[in-house]
């Protein structure tokens, strides 16, 4: 099963990748005040 | 400062070209289905043409209504969503269009190469080499795309939605470049960078999380906008669709294995796969928890709205396969159910009714409005159409719980003395009845998905393809 030792390397490295997506995502504050962005897309004024 | 961010309106003839071959494409492939399901009830139905063989026309069926029908409506509600969402025009307009025509020539490579009897042999991922090399340059065009535009973007926040789609391109991505790695031995002929049981890893790790990316996240990205828009109520709670984004990409792509239960594959491997399937549940439950709560205090506008009727039931479908599919990768049940029709009904009921039903539905909100207008051309066809269709499925997944169930008793029965009870064609004759049925389903199927093709021609030709503002957008840019 020699394919592990591509596939699991790869898995996490792509573990990372999701990591830093979501410290990027935090720290950018992309969640704070977050119940109100779901509503925003309704705003027909705005037409998003 | 990039030109599309000073632009006026949004692009929407792409999202236009491509939600209307998103219904093109619908009728195509299941058609092919319906045809080779004709086959699998009467096998004379190929009338002896290799062309017309189930063992390629199969291929050609799911290629079709997967990356044509469903891979159309991602783009269209991807570039749709995505322009909304930021506020801003989409990245590049001609590396758009290049996009569609593209992938318009992907697909019609596809129709040609597969019933010629050009394939790799990899479930899904059928494709020769040369039309790999378009599919990752159309790809790529659509990453830079999305990713430009939300780069470009005049909102702070980046909608859920998004986020979804985001995952599902990068993964589709990463997923095909490594799948289909293979040494070419002619213009239409490879092998596999992989071989023997490597190459079966590969193949589910890359098999089961186009599943997970590309008919779950794709499609969960439309479900995060389509269903708020349709029921005018913002969804049930943004902290947990967050949440459900999180967790569903950070355990998907391990489940693979569970596709080669007993098999030579190490059994270890075998049992992280049923684990990881396992866990799946969780965020993938969330997750339609939440679409469905969207409605919490709101439910009587399903009697009257068949548009947001498609949108939830196919959540139903949702979860109603994200709970058969851990259920069936434990590894005790596979023993039963793997190689049968079972299989066959749970993969129709997770596409036929989620990645069909919600297409159809965010189609049905998407068109009219690509059109300048506020309604479909006929809301009573759209009712029809969901009835056709939902009776269709389950006649069609019914049919094969049964047969599924059935022929894997029949296959594991043995007498006293240890021979086998049945042989394999008694099964096979067992479950001829069972084809009739699933060839009823799979054709109001597909009848409804004709009403739908009628329904989008009259909207496009009574409304006006339309150029849709961007609204002045300040305060959080």
């Amino acid at each position: 099963m020699d394919i592990l030792y591509l596939l699991i390397p790869l898995s996490v490295v792509l573990v990372f990748f999701i990591l830093a997506g979501l410290w990027w995502a935090v720290d950018r504050g992309q969640f704070e005040d977050i119940e109100s962005e779901g509503a925003r897309i309704l705003d027909d004024s705005r037409d998003v | 400062m990039f030109s599309n961010t000073k632009a006026i309106a949004y692009n929407d003839t792409v999202v236009r070209q491509f939600a209307i071959m998103t219904v093109v494409w619908g009728v195509v492939g299941m058609l092919v289905g319906v045809i080779i399901a004709a086959q699998l009830t009467w096998p004379e139905l190929n009338f002896g043409i290799p062309w017309l063989t189930y063992g390629r026309l199969r291929p050609l069926h799911t290629n079709a209504v997967i990356f044509a029908f469903g891979g159309c409506g991602l783009f269209a509600s991807a570039y749709y969503v995505v322009q909304r969402t930021c506020q801003v025009r989409i990245f590049n307009d001609t590396l758009a269009a290049f996009t569609f025509w593209g992938w318009q020539l992907v697909i019609l490579a596809a129709a040609i190469s597969l019933p010629l009897g050009y394939t790799q042999g990899k479930e899904y991922a059928e494709l020769e080499w040369p039309i790999d090399i378009l599919i990752t340059v159309v790809w790529v065009s659509f990453a830079i795309v999305f990713f430009g535009t939300i780069g470009t973007r005049k909102v702070r926040h980046i909608y859920v939605a998004n986020w979804f789609f985001g995952a599902f391109i990068l993964a589709v991505a990463l997923l095909h470049l490594v799948n289909s790695a293979a040494i070419p031995a002619g213009m239409m002929k490879s092998y596999s960078a992989y071989a023997g049981v490597q190459d079966a890893m590969v193949q589910w790790w890359y098999g089961h999380n186009a599943v997970g990316f590309f008919l779950t996240a794709g499609f969960l990205g439309m479900m995060y906008y389509f269903i708020p828009k349709q029921a005018g109520r913002p969804v049930y709670s943004y902290r947990l669709s967050i949440v459900h984004f999180w967790a569903l990409i950070f355990t998907y792509m391990w489940a693979g294995p569970h596709h080669l239960h007993y098999t030579a594959l190490p059994d270890w491997t075998q049992s992280v796969g049923m684990v990881f399937s396992l866990i799946l549940l969780a965020p993938s439950w969330g997750g339609m928890i939440n679409g469905i709560m969207t409605l919490s205090g709101a439910w009587h506008k399903l009697r009257d709205d068949p548009i947001l009727r498609f949108l939830i039931v196919s959540l139903s479908f949702y979860g109603m396969s994200t709970f058969e599919g851990p259920m069936m990768s434990i590894k005790t049940v596979n023993a039963l159910s793997h190689y049968t029709d079972w299989t066959v009904g749970h993969v129709h009921s997770g596409a036929l009714g989620w990645v069909g039903l919600v297409t159809m539905g965010s189609m049905y909100y998407l068109i009219p409005r690509l059109y300048g207008r506020t309604q479909m051309y006929s809301v009573k066809a759209i009712e029809v159409h969901f009835w056709t269709a939902t009776i269709g499925i389950v006649i069609y997944i019914a049919a094969m719980w049964i047969a599924g169930v059935m022929q894997g008793l029949m296959w594991r029965a043995v007498n006293a003395d240890g021979t086998l009870t049945y042989t394999f064609v008694e099964s096979v004759k067992a479950t001829f009845p069972f084809y009739v049925l699933r060839l009823l389903g799979g054709l109001l199927y597909l009848g409804g998905m004709l009403i739908m093709l009628w329904n989008v021609l009259k909207t496009a030709t009574a409304g006006q393809a339309s150029m849709v503002k961007i609204p002045a957008f300040a305060a959080h840019a």
